[in-house]
């Protein structure tokens, strides 16, 4: 039988020799370098379930009125895209189970993206010969956040319109050009052109997931044929042979696995953990507003920026040269990914290491890597805590520009703080492992002179 | 202990099939299909179980051996040079290289041009005249989201009403205004304001000068001797503006005060706009402080 099956393919296609080497494939083992995976597999989650929901989705910002089973709405006018997305959510059987499953999808995606970046970066994977799959990765990051971005701004719903609204400013925000770059992409001055609706749409459903699927079939191949990295093996050549378990039959049940594990998880969040209930925030209008509603995760660090920046644009005279959304909607996330970008190229400049690796660093091995990163990550993560101020002041009552203030003085100080501190972490590890290694050596020596 | 793994993972399978199954069966119940939590648990909880059994499977049926395999070579150097060799002598036969190149690149870029510049349809993109445009004249009536207009007794202290023009399109951003009344002692309007707030109302653009949210909090002290001035809140950075002050920017990231729409009351008693904004309504662009609402 299989015998056949294989000789039927290998004459038509002559992929036996490829079959084989994919079979005997090896995966060196550790529990991180499953982030990737979960990654993938949330992919192909948000694809299944987005054609699914394609299906009911009507991009138009034509009006109606609501007559669904949705009470609080009925007779309440509204576009067909929002009518739509209450009927996939209330009358579309299974419907609410998929656009919940959707959504979720979505913010593990991007969450398993982050920690296999963070992984990727504190061990020195990025180098030299993966330094392409690196940014082909950080590539596919920015696509998702846009992605995700332009996935709950078409629903129109009041949080679509709120969030579209600082896209906009954003986009206006842009030195010299914004005014031509907000209006080129809304077709008109906000909320813009009813053909924004379909710009939007095409977008988030054909534009953005092929480049994305295309990216991802590029790091994988480049993943493959590189090798994955592996942890040192004491006793081995841990640089010039990658150990591991075979892609079959060791590997395949596990990811396949993990597969079904990440799927499941991701449809049991989507049926029993309410997500974006967009019946509760109604349709969106230009003087509507609400500070309930909060947008996905992966937005918090640019809402951080937005609200930590002081209260000016940089003038000349009466000419405004940068407005204010420029600082933190649009420098700060270009920054973030231009350190990102430019640290492969920057390391082996300072490093004067322009040598291939195979071998992983612990944090401790590269101390000024972890540090920066670990500085970076630190402000990062501080400006994202900014996001949630608001939150903090609802629940815990303190004040929020007092909390806005602090944030502003943690910025400066925590970061290199952190540095420092984490610079010294890793010397002193580093100075354990030295002494560790001189005593072993010492005992070997006493034992072998005993004998 | 491996026929006790294969019970173990078979009996996986045989609940994965059930949970299955089960979301068919709720899927098809006309009720239960519209119950979320219900197939939810179903399809994951299927999903789970598959999960589990694969790992079982990993872990204890299948062969597990860990092989060694060499890293791939780092570079081929003969294959690199036969490379840069097949491309170096590939325009041997070439003798008028430079008007070659010269033309091929005139071509490409001529191209790509021709290519790129149907993305100009878009959106118009030389003037930025139209980003001043504000439906608001003098005589327009301020009315409500059902249309009624707003006499000027509607607007009491301490509260916070929404307006937009009648007749026009309320979604456009020059529209939706904030209306409140303040005490009339209390105010500090510049010279050229004299007369903007009837009886002490104000309005304003609604639209934050920040990121076009719009201002839908207002701060209004319970105990005025030791709380804060009244202000107008943007939900979505907390951009802070003074309404008594002709809207300026206490505290949040707004780099403009908030452009103030001069009122009057007509003898119904209905509030009317008195002319156009004080400045650009909506989020800044650069040179938005050259030219004045239209």
């Amino acid at each position: 039988m299989v015998r056949r099956a294989v000789r039927w393919l290998d004459e038509r296609s002559g992929a036996a020799p490829f079959l084989k080497g994919v079979l005997r494939y090896v995966f060196p083992d550790h529990w991180s370098f499953l982030l990737g995976e979960v990654a993938l597999y949330a992919f192909i989650v948000l694809v299944a379930t987005g054609v699914y929901l394609t299906l009911f989705f009507e991009p138009s910002l034509s009006k109606t009125v609501y007559h669904g089973p949705y009470v609080p709405l009925q007779g309440v006018e509204m576009t067909d895209a929002y009518r739509s997305v209450l009927d996939i959510s209330f009358q579309v059987k299974a419907g609410l189970l998929i656009r919940q499953t959707h959504h979720w999808a979505a913010n593990v995606f991007v969450a398993a993206i982050v920690v296999h970046l963070l992984r990727i970066f504190f061990t020195g994977a990025f180098r030299k010969p993966r330094d392409l799959t690196y940014l082909i990765g950080l590539a596919m990051l920015m696509l998702t956040l846009l992605e995700g971005y332009l996935g709950y701004s078409m629903v129109d719903d009041l949080l679509s319109g709120m969030g579209l609204a600082i896209g906009y400013s954003v986009a206006l925000s842009a030195p010299v050009v914004g005014g031509a770059l907000g209006r080129l992409i809304w077709g008109a001055p906000y909320p813009g052109d009813p053909a924004f609706e379909s710009r939007m749409y095409i977008a988030h459903v054909f534009v953005f997931p092929i480049i994305i699927g295309t990216l991802i079939a590029l790091h994988l191949t480049l993943v493959a044929s590189r090798h994955h990295t592996q942890f040192r093996r004491p006793g081995r050549q841990s640089g010039r042979k990658v150990l591991g378990v075979p892609m079959f039959p060791g590997q395949a049940p596990r990811s396949l696995g993990l597969m079904a594990a990440v799927a499941g998880v991701l449809f049991l969040l989507g049926g029993l953990v309410q997500i974006n209930p967009i019946w509760l925030w109604g349709p969106y209008h230009v003087g509507l507003g609400t500070n309930g509603a909060q947008p996905d995760w992966y937005l918090g660090w640019l809402i951080g920026a937005l609200r930590l920046i002081p209260h000016f644009d940089v003038t000349i005279g009466n000419y405004t040269l940068v407005p204010n959304p420029f600082w933190g909607g649009m420098l700060f996330p270009l920054f973030v990914f231009f350190i990102l970008a430019v640290w492969p190229w920057a390391e082996r400049r300072f490093t004067r290491d322009r040598s291939f690796h195979n071998v992983l660093d612990r944090p401790r091995d590269a101390p000024w890597r972890t540090a920066l990163g670990a500085g970076v990550l630190t402000f990062v993560l501080l400006v994202f805590f900014v996001g949630s101020a608001d939150r903090a002041f609802v629940s815990y009552q303190i004040d929020y520009n007092t909390q806005i203030w602090i944030y502003r003085v943690l910025c400066l100080v925590l970061p290199p703080l952190v540095t420092w501190l984490t610079l010294r972490i890793c010397r002193g590890l580093q100075r354990a492992d030295e002494i560790e290694h001189d005593r072993e050596e010492a005992e070997g020596e006493s034992a072998a002179a005993a004998a | 202990m491996r026929r006790r793994s294969e019970t173990v993972v078979a009996m996986l399978l045989f609940a994965c099939a059930g949970c299955a199954i089960a979301f068919v069966v709720f899927y098809a119940i006309d009720r239960l299909g519209r119950n979320t939590q219900v197939m939810g648990l179903a399809l994951g909880g299927a999903l789970i179980f598959l999960a589990v059994a694969l790992m079982v499977t990993a872990a204890r049926l299948v062969v597990s051996e860990e092989l060694e395999h060499d890293y791939p070579e780092p570079e081929h150097p003969e294959e690199q040079q036969a490379i840069e060799q097949v491309v170096a002598e590939s325009g041997d036969r070439l003798t008028r290289k430079r008007l070659l190149k010269t033309a091929a690149g005139l071509a490409g870029g001529a191209v790509g041009a021709a290519l790129v510049v149907p993305a100009a349809s878009l959106g118009p993109v030389v003037s930025s005249a139209p980003l001043y445009d504000t439906p608001w004249r003098r005589g327009l009536r301020l009315v409500d989201d059902k249309g009624r207009p707003w006499r000027a007794l509607d607007i009491e202290p301490k509260n916070f009403y929404t307006a937009y023009p009648e007749g026009a399109d309320r979604d456009l951003i020059g529209s939706p205004l904030v209306v409140i009344r303040l005490d009339p002692a209390e105010l500090h309007l510049p010279a050229d304001r004299a007369g903007w707030a009837p009886q002490g109302i104000l309005a304003y653009s609604k639209v934050c000068t920040h990121a076009a949210c719009a201002i839908a909090l207002f701060r209004t002290p319970k105990f005025e001797p030791t709380q804060p001035r009244p202000a107008l809140v943007c939900p979505c950075h907390y951009s802070t503006f003074d309404p008594s002050r002709a809207g300026e920017v206490i505290a949040g990231p707004a780099g403009r005060a908030l452009p103030q729409l001069p009122l009057y009351v007509d003898p119904a008693g209905v509030l009317r706009a008195a002319g156009n904004f004080s400045g650009p309504v909506g989020p800044s662009w650069s040179g938005v402080r050259s030219g004045k609402a239209t």
